[in-house]
């Protein structure tokens, strides 16, 4: 299993420098930054002054480099907009989002396995019905507007949650729903197919053939196999969600990391732009990398060769 | 325990099943009676398709639901299957009646060890420590003739070969001294030369534990050597059962003689000789089945086989034809 | 005669239904994709002759009759879905919006069909070297977060149909190499390709002729679920103030705009949402049906 890690682990850092490299390179999508920060009333001498204060003079490969030896050791560059480092600014956002998506991540999960599995005992059944109409109805779902309405009905016209803010567990309950159930769909899916396959395997048939009540047959020999790539699954959703929390948090207005990149991008602060890509996509190479690792660890398989 | 030896371990009278299907009722199998006693091996030969898998599976109550199940009679020892409710049955199961699948690479789940495997077999049914569940997997897994027992068992079925796994599968049959095996084609998916190490360490192991065990096989090589009783099965009908010596030595039914034709047989077949098939393809099932279902290849089939079917033969040799002899004097059989 | 009896339900399986006759009688079967293909096709109807069916000039603004209710709330069918905080008429900018969100998932998903396309059947069918760069750009694509890199794209080049179409077009390929990738290295293996290869066909003959009508039932699928999937970013990108600017009519621009307003007057984020819903939830179970029809072994 040990060189499977290795190898995973080198593609890992692969992708993570070369999306470095593009979330770098977006500095440079306007043309001229030093413009662009200098703003559209500058002078060319303004103009000039910004291009060298911020070494935008220096060849693209030379900033990259000193920008790529600066960000491993955590500093970001300052905030254009705050003038602050942008480091300390995402620190202090993470924690929303990352509350946000682990909460959206369970939810989903909770959510989507156990119907998936009764919908793949049942097939066809009023349960299988439903999963499949709550799973076709989420994937069409704009997230954004799922969050205005669940606001309008249960912020406000109930009055039974809190409809924007970050202060208490019960302002998280509706972005988590929202956000759960962007990824439910696709968990839910891949749990019921996976349980279809596994109940008609012959190892399932043995199973009963050795006298296993119903119960034992399905959690212990039939989900076991079928949870694997659900892991998987569910670490890229996470991944995914993360880069998605940007609308969530700015329909309830959570002052996470995602509200930060959209209020960052509105006001043209690429430094922060540019930090935040490179988080979340680091978030979703670490989630996958883990992933992969612990479903070689769930599958006997992989775990031995 | 004293074993009544009169009475048979399994009597099965009229089984019938049907699969509901969206072009009418396939009527798998119908109607079919045959009696195994203990210690005795029972082989049900037939082609594929001909309902025999079906049929080990209604005994064990692992049908799937969409098939209907009738039987006049399933009687296991006492116990009226067709009566036993779904925790009877799982009492029965692996315990009493145990089964062999025929994919020895797919019948193991690959998330556990063969030890886990072996350890749950036994401890679905007694309350023994785990430990003693184990020293009864090492000293089985030693008798189904697997090296190092106690090593292999952490290991997965991945890291075994398709023999030793079948092996294993053994192993787990007789965990708990089951009084009926049903081995539904245990060694078709393995290699040749396993094939024969795997047959005979099975029977052996039936003979020697005294289980009485149902082999289902498409193999008549395999029949003659290892059967106390055949069962000829062909499209949904046991058109023939008897001891072997009877069934081999004076084939009844036309099909039966039919399928004998189709091996070489040593001393008998002439080298160079061809071998015999039956021309002609096995009806539909679906709807109103009538008559013998093998007429259509029959050589000697006439008007009457398209009605009832009478049972003939005496005591324990039985078989379904229009002809008293089975048509035996036509082919120039001696009587 | 009674052995011909038995021998009659064999005939008839032998002379059944041509492939065609089948894949009719999928299609007329399959409740989902006929639903799917009704409203996309009413849309798509609406939105060519979006000139012609809408009442108004979606972008004339009239101050004094500002938020007037749709009819079933209580207002006229002179604005029979109301009018928004400027006074332009719901129902026609509800019809010219459907134009920028097809056009949108149109386009974006043919360009990323053709990238992805490209990148798939090149890897599947060369494989080695060229699977283990384009399985790593795909890698490298799926770890970038879609909505944030597109945003700041978008905020970067400005917000034009162009720029939303081409951002979305140049992102929302992966799924296309993934699939097509995996297609193609099924069939390359099956005889007919290895006996082109062996009569001498070019390399692109083989691809051409006997790969892609293989796979194009496939491609076909993802076609459809990314055209869906570049609508709702269309959409969220347009909320969030980052994608297609007003005054053009989208509809997730409707809902933003909506939004202020939300608690008096529900039906302006309600009325776009539902048809945004509507259009997404007919493309993706076309694209399951036609998936399930067209190769029912592929199903999920």
């Amino acid at each position: 299993m040990l060189p499977f890690i290795l190898k995973r682990l080198g593609l890992a850092i692969l992708v993570a420098l070369t999306v470095s490299f593009i979330s770098f390179s977006l500095l440079f999508l306007s043309g001229d930054p030093a413009a662009a920060l200098a703003g559209e009333t500058a002078s060319g001498e303004d103009i000039e002054a910004v291009r060298v204060l911020y070494g935008f003079d220096r060849p693209m490969l030379v900033q990259y480099s000193e920008w790529l030896m600066r960000a491993v050791r955590g500093d970001f560059g300052e905030s254009y907009y705050f003038k602050l480092p942008v480091a300390s600014l995402i620190a202090e956002r993470l924690s929303v989002t990352m509350i946000l998506g682990a909460c959206g991540i369970s939810f989903a999960l909770l959510t989507a396995v156990p119907l998936g599995v009764v919908a793949a005992i049942r097939p066809n059944s009023i349960v299988d019905r439903f999963a499949l109409f709550l799973s076709v109805a989420g994937q069409a779902m704009p997230s954004f507007w799922f969050g205005l309405i669940l606001i309008v009905v249960f912020g406000i016209k109930l009055g039974w949650l809190p409809p924007s803010g970050a202060s208490s567990w019960r302002h998280f309950i509706m972005p988590t729903v929202v956000l759960g159930y962007y990824a439910m769909p696709a968990i839910m899916r891949l749990t019921r197919a996976g349980m279809l396959e596994v109940l008609n395997s012959d190892y399932i048939r043995t199973a009963r053939a050795k006298g296993a009540g119903e119960g034992r047959v399905l959690f212990k020999h039939a989900l076991r196999n079928a949870i694997i790539p659900v892991v998987s699954l569910a670490a890229v959703q996470m991944g995914f969600m993360l880069g998605g929390s940007i609308v969530v948090e700015s329909v309830f207005a959570l002052h996470g990391a995602g509200y930060l990149a959209w209020e960052s991008i509105a006001r043209n602060d690429l430094p922060t732009v540019q930090a935040l890509i490179l988080i979340f996509s680091m978030f979703y190479i670490v989630f996958t990398f883990l992933a992969d690792v612990l479903n070689a660890w769930l599958d006997p398989r992989m775990r031995s060769s | 325990m004293s074993k009544d030896m009169t009475k048979p371990l399994l009597s099965v009278r009229g089984l019938t099943l049907d699969i509901p299907l969206a072009r009418g009722t396939l009527h798998a199998v119908r109607g079919i009676d045959f009696d195994l006693y203990r210690g005795e091996t029972l082989c049900i030969v037939g082609e594929s398709g001909s309902g025999k898998s079906l049929t080990s599976l209604a005994v064990m109550g692992l049908l799937d639901k969409n098939i209907q199940r009738r039987a006049e009679r399933m009687d296991f020892d006492g116990t009226e299957l067709t009566r036993a409710s779904n925790r009877q049955m799982r009492a029965l199961r692996g315990d009493r009646i145990a089964m062999i699948f025929q994919e020895p690479m797919t019948s193991l789940n690959p998330a556990y060890t063969i030890g886990d495997q072996l350890i749950e077999a036994l401890r679905l049914h007694r309350s023994v420590s785990r430990d003693t569940a184990r020293a009864r997997a090492v000293e089985l897994l030693e008798k189904v003739g697997i090296s190092a027992a106690a090593s292999r068992l952490g290991q997965y079925p991945h890291q075994l070969s398709g023999g030793l796994r079948q092996r294993v599968v053994i192993a787990m049959a007789l965990m708990c001294e089951p009084e009926l095996i049903i081995a539904d084609e245990p060694t078709t998916a393995l290699d040749v030369t396993i094939q024969a190490q795997i047959l005979r360490l099975l029977v052996d192991l039936t003979k020697e534990m005294d289980v009485a065990m149902i082999l289902i096989t498409h193999d008549l090589g395999v029949v003659a050597r290892v059967a106390d009783k055949v069962g000829v099965m062909y499209a949904g009908e046991l058109v023939e059962t008897g001891p072997a010596a009877e069934v081999f030595g004076k084939p009844m039914h036309p099909y039966t003689r039919g399928l004998l034709r189709c091996i070489p047989q040593p001393g008998m077949t002439e080298r160079g000789g061809e071998l015999g098939t039956i021309p002609g393809i096995v009806p539909s099932l679906i709807g109103a089945v009538q008559g013998c279902a093998f007429r259509t290849r029959c050589p000697h089939a006439t008007e009457a086989c398209g009605g009832e079917i009478p049972v003939r033969g005496e005591q324990s040799h039985r078989f379904l034809c229009v002809y008293a002899d089975g048509a035996r004097s036509v082919e120039g059989e001696p009587a | 005669m009674s052995v011909k009896k038995t021998t009659a339900p064999l005939m008839e399986e032998i002379t059944g239904p041509t492939p065609r006759q089948i894949l009719r009688k999928r299609v007329t079967g399959h409740t989902g994709l006929l639903f799917g293909l009704a409203v996309v096709l009413i849309l798509l109807f609406v939105a060519i002759f979006a000139p012609l069916l809408a009442p108004h000039d979606p972008y004339a603004q009239s101050l004094s009759s500002r938020m007037v209710s749709p009819v079933f709330l209580g207002g006229t069918w002179e604005h029979p879905l109301g009018t928004d905080h400027l006074g332009r008429d719901y129902l026609s900018r509800l019809i010219y919006g459907a134009r920028v969100s097809l056009l949108i998932g149109a386009v974006a998903a043919a360009i990323s069909g053709v990238i992805g396309t490209a990148m798939g059947v090149a890897a599947g069918y060369f494989g080695g070297k060229v699977d283990a760069v384009v399985t790593f750009l795909i890698n490298v694509r799926l770890a970038m977060p879609v909505v944030l890199v597109a945003l700041a794209v978008v905020a970067i080049l400005g917000g034009s149909l162009q720029v939303v179409i081409g951002v979305l077009g140049l992102l929302l390929w992966d799924r296309f190499a993934v699939v097509m990738r995996a297609s193609t290295l099924q069939v390359r293996r099956r005889e007919y390709v290895a006996a082109a290869q062996a009569i001498g066909a070019s390399t692109s003959r083989v691809i051409l002729s006997e790969i892609m009508p293989n796979i194009v039932n496939n491609l076909i699928v993802i076609v459809t679920l990314e055209m869906a999937h570049a609508i709702l970013l269309e959409a969220a990108l347009s909320f969030l103030g980052l994608g297609v600017q007003p005054p053009t009519p989208s509809w997730g621009l409707m809902i933003s705009e909506g939004k202020n307003m939300m608690l008096f007057e529900p039906w302006l984020v309600l009325i776009p949402g539902v048809v945004l819903f509507m259009l997404v939830l007919a493309i993706n179970l076309m694209g399951d049906g036609l998936r399930d029809v067209t190769a029912p072994e592929n199903r999920s």
